[in-house]
């Protein structure tokens, strides 16, 4: 059992190492080092690093290069925010009279269903008034999707750039029918001004501290779970099937139900990022469900080394740092430094950060076998911004 | 593994380099924000008077010579084309005010931050320059979307925003002062003009499909069917924002004849609108003759830069201030903003409501003897500005929206307008219309 542990779950020694580093950095150093509003800050990356980790899953070893990640994440974002949100309505009543904003709101209903003309609670609303049915739905919904996708896509035998291109669509799709329904999701505004979770204030700096924490945690527990699976036969199989599909779908597997299951782990973990983004922040916006953040996700796998669980997380805060550290240094040049360090990375480190660790230890320590994390990290790949011969 | 060659590496990464190289020189070249002037060597003449221990007890960033504010607007993505003007526009009076000595002796210096057209990313930057900053006054935002996402920041932190645009209203806050017009005080003037004026009975609202467009229909229809006499809606769409085909609209509305066609469709889907109308041979002119009118509250002189005023002639736009007003405050208002910024400009309504942020916060940091945030929520109300380029406006003693006139203009060829008629008075701000719910 220990070994059991050891060996798969915590990925060997060098595993091990990799994985105590961050979690000093995670836990330690970044608690240390930062006050309360740049802390906050990695929270917020941290929850977009769920998904950067489930990418690695489904398309450095799945080889499902999906540009609609941001469609689970914000689906799990918007099912806790609803919660949310009722909660901030009912709370209404005790703060109303001291505030004009509320003065015109109906208890008990969201502001924004007030400014559309919307009465009454949708019945779809309502499992949200839960948080037990809110957590579950938090992973089902997203989950649900996933499968529907992947069922209809996969066993169609469509992947690779299609496959891509199909999921940026059904993106888009999602962030129409969030801005179009604004009596039922806000709109374009999203749903802002999220207080508490169980009266439990969500943007007092201590509790913000206490939340980074448990993001942080979740995130680590997340890696283990992706090298549980990837060092499980499924594992195998999956590396197996992005290589030569053909091949294992004639050895008897039924290719569709792995590709489609690993796309709903992704999916879920995504999901998760982005309950714990609400929680982080304290609103959901339809801007974080369309192309542009879910083409992100992508990037910070690939800067990270898509291959690399811990590389995906690096990567998302590599990235996210960046675009803060830019965009408050040169708030008009800030797209075109971040656009050049793109170029950068895909051009000297085809293979991300943990790409280029490797090669480091690699040269220091002139073996082969110097993988900083999971198993089959030294699987060679030429391009990584396509997408693998499926 | 290591890579057979070692060497290619260095090689890619030298042409990585230059490539990088080449995508920054292109950034510069481009327009920037220019940095607000102040004197950098400035001392404070009436810091006796005004000592820092006094005028600043919640550790703003404000020491004997300079006070630091907040600016935060898109100058990327998408909304950079309207944001643009109100950057511009805050960053003249700023320089202004200091060339007139500042507020209470000290200079002011600005931390912009970009929006990049992203609400959270709005979030993430109005929290940065209230909490790491420490700036307390932040001049910024401009679609309603970035407001809500700043605005539980700016109440849980103690800033102040002003925030320029015209808006639907349904918001008050005391961390807020609104220098734009909320819905009412655009419509119903404009509305009474159509009917009164031009004999307007029949209105066909069309409006972007988001929170401003249909809170403003909602309150011009319910003014058109319980407030003026014999007059219906006969027809009311929206269309997703920068949606660009109109045809099926334009059928609809040449079906349906009304006298008045409303429109608050905003941003860059205004450019197809009327493209497409002209297309269809709905013009100013060809509406003129049928007793018709085209009327709207989102078209501003930056949107008819874009247009193009010959596709708009002869169409109305009901705002509170046009370029083309004739007063001497707004003569001073456009040559400075012409001389700063070149002389083909122009300047919108909300340009203009950007200029009145910053002097309206020195007048009420001046009334206040103070730069605390509650000092100057509590000094806002009564504010007077009798400078404005729109002519004399007042914060309203609760509700911190300005006390403004309505004005009606006709589109011209050059991209203009020409101001037909004006409210007589002030109209009261009212962002909780009651009979209008």
């Amino acid at each position: 059992m220990k070994s059991f542990i050891y060996n798969k779950a915590l990925g060997g020694k060098s595993g091990t190492i990799g994985l105590a580093v961050l979690a000093v950095i995670l836990l330690l150093v970044f608690p240390l080092a930062m006050d309360n509003f740049r802390l906050n800050l990695v929270g917020k990356y941290l929850s977009l690093a769920f998904v950067a980790i489930g990418l690695v899953l489904c398309w450095g070893y799945g080889g499902i290069l999906s540009l609609g990640q941001g469609m689970f994440w914000g689906l799990g974002g918007y099912c806790l925010a609803a919660f949310l949100k009722l909660e901030a309505a009912r709370n209404i009543a005790a703060e109303a009279g001291s505030d004009q904003i509320n003065a015109l709101t109906t208890v008990g209903l969201p502001d924004f269903m007030d400014w559309n003309q919307i009465t009454e609670l949708p019945w779809f609303w309502y499992p949200f008034k839960s948080l037990p049915l809110t957590l579950i739905l938090v992973f089902l919904v997203p989950t649900v999707l996933a499968y529907i996708i992947g069922t209809a896509m996969f066993k169609r035998r469509v992947s690779g750039v299609y496959f891509a291109i199909i999921t940026q669509a059904l993106c888009w799709t999602m962030e129409l029918l969030f801005v179009t329904r604004q009596g039922w999701t806000g709109g374009i505004n999203g749903i802002t001004d999220l207080r508490t979770l169980l009266g439990w204030d969500i943007q007092d700096p201590g509790n913000q501290r206490i939340l980074y924490f448990v993001t942080s945690l979740l995130l680590l527990g997340c890696v283990v779970l992706g090298r549980l699976i990837l060092g499980s036969k499924l594992g195998k199989l999956l590396v197996a099937m992005r290589d030569t599909e053909g091949r294992v779908r004639f050895s008897g597997y039924d290719v569709a139900n792995f590709k489609t299951f690993i796309f709903c782990v992704a999916a879920a973990m995504s999901a998760l990022g982005g309950a714990m983004y609400v929680l982080n922040v304290g609103f959901m916006s339809p801007k974080l469900v369309t192309i542009e953040p879910s083409i992100y996700m992508v990037i910070f796998c690939a800067v990270g080394g898509r291959m690399s669980l811990l590389g995906a997380v690096y990567g998302t805060l590599a990235v996210s740092f960046g675009r803060t550290y830019f965009s408050e240094s040169f708030p008009d040049l800030w797209l075109f430094l971040m656009g050049g360090v793109f170029i950068l990375v895909t051009m000297v480190f085809p293979l991300g950060l943990a790409g280029m660790v490797d090669r480091l230890t690699g040269l220091v320590a002139s073996k082969a076998s110097a993988a900083t994390d999971a198993p089959g990290l030294e699987t060679p790949v030429s391009e990584p911004v396509s997408p693998p011969p499926a | 593994m290591i890579p057979a060659s070692f060497t290619s590496p260095f090689r890619r990464a030298t042409r990585a380099v230059l490539t990088t190289a080449t995508l920054l020189a292109a950034a510069t070249a481009t327009a920037q924000v220019k940095d607000a002037d102040f004197i950098s060597g400035h001392t404070n003449p009436v810091l006796d008077k005004y000592p820092t221990a006094k005028v600043n007890t919640t550790g703003l960033l404000v020491d004997d010579n300079f006070v630091t504010v907040g600016q935060l607007h898109s100058v990327t993505g998408t909304m950079a084309i309207s944001e643009t003007g109100s950057v511009e526009a805050e960053r003249l009076a700023i320089s202004q005010i200091n060339a007139e000595g500042g507020v209470l002796g000290r200079q002011i210096k600005v931390i912009f931050e970009d929006g990049g057209s992203d609400w959270p990313t709005f979030a993430e930057k109005a929290k940065k320059l209230l909490v790491s900053d420490k700036v307390g006054t932040v001049f910024g935002c401009w679609t309603s979307a970035s407001r809500k996402a700043v605005l539980p920041v700016f109440e849980k932190e103690n800033g102040m925003l002003y925030y320029p645009t015209f808006y639907e209203g349904l918001e008050a806050s005391k961390n807020v002062i609104y220098t734009g017009q909320e819905a009412t005080q655009q419509i119903i003037w404009g509305l009474d003009w159509a009917h009164t004026e031009r004999g307007a009975k029949s209105f066909f609202l069309i409006g972007s499909d988001y929170i401003w467009p249909r809170t403003s229909n909602k309150i011009a229809r319910i003014h058109i069917e319980r407030f003026l006499k014999g007059c219906k809606v006969v027809g009311e769409e929206y269309y997703p924002l920068g949606h660009t085909n109109f045809g099926s609209l334009i059928n609809k509305v040449k079906l349906k004849k009304p006298d008045c066609i409303y429109s608050v469709v905003v941003g860059g889907s205004n450019v197809s609108w009327y493209k497409q109308l002209n297309a269809a041979g709905i013009t100013g002119k060809s509406l003129a003759k049928k007793g018709q009118i085209l009327l709207t509250i989102s078209t501003t002189e930056d949107e008819l830069l874009g247009i193009g005023g010959e596709n708009a002639e002869g169409f109305y736009a009901c705002m509170k201030y046009f370029q083309s007003l004739e007063n001497d405050n707004n003569k001073k208002f456009v040559a400075a903003f012409k001389e700063r910024y070149g002389s083909d400009s122009v300047i919108g309504d909300v340009t203009q409501a950007a200029y009145l942020g910053p002097w309206l916060w020195k007048l009420t940091v001046e009334k206040a003897g103070s730069f605390d945030i509650d000092a100057i929520s509590a000094a806002s109300g009564g504010i007077e500005f009798p400078e404005a380029p729109e002519g004399y406006v007042r914060i309203h003693d609760t509700n911190n929206h300005l006390w403004s006139k309505a004005r009606l203009g006709e589109m011209t060829e050059d991209g203009q307008f020409v101001v037909l008629a004006e409210s007589d008075e002030l109209i009261q701000p009212n962002p909780f219309p009651e009979g209008y719910k």
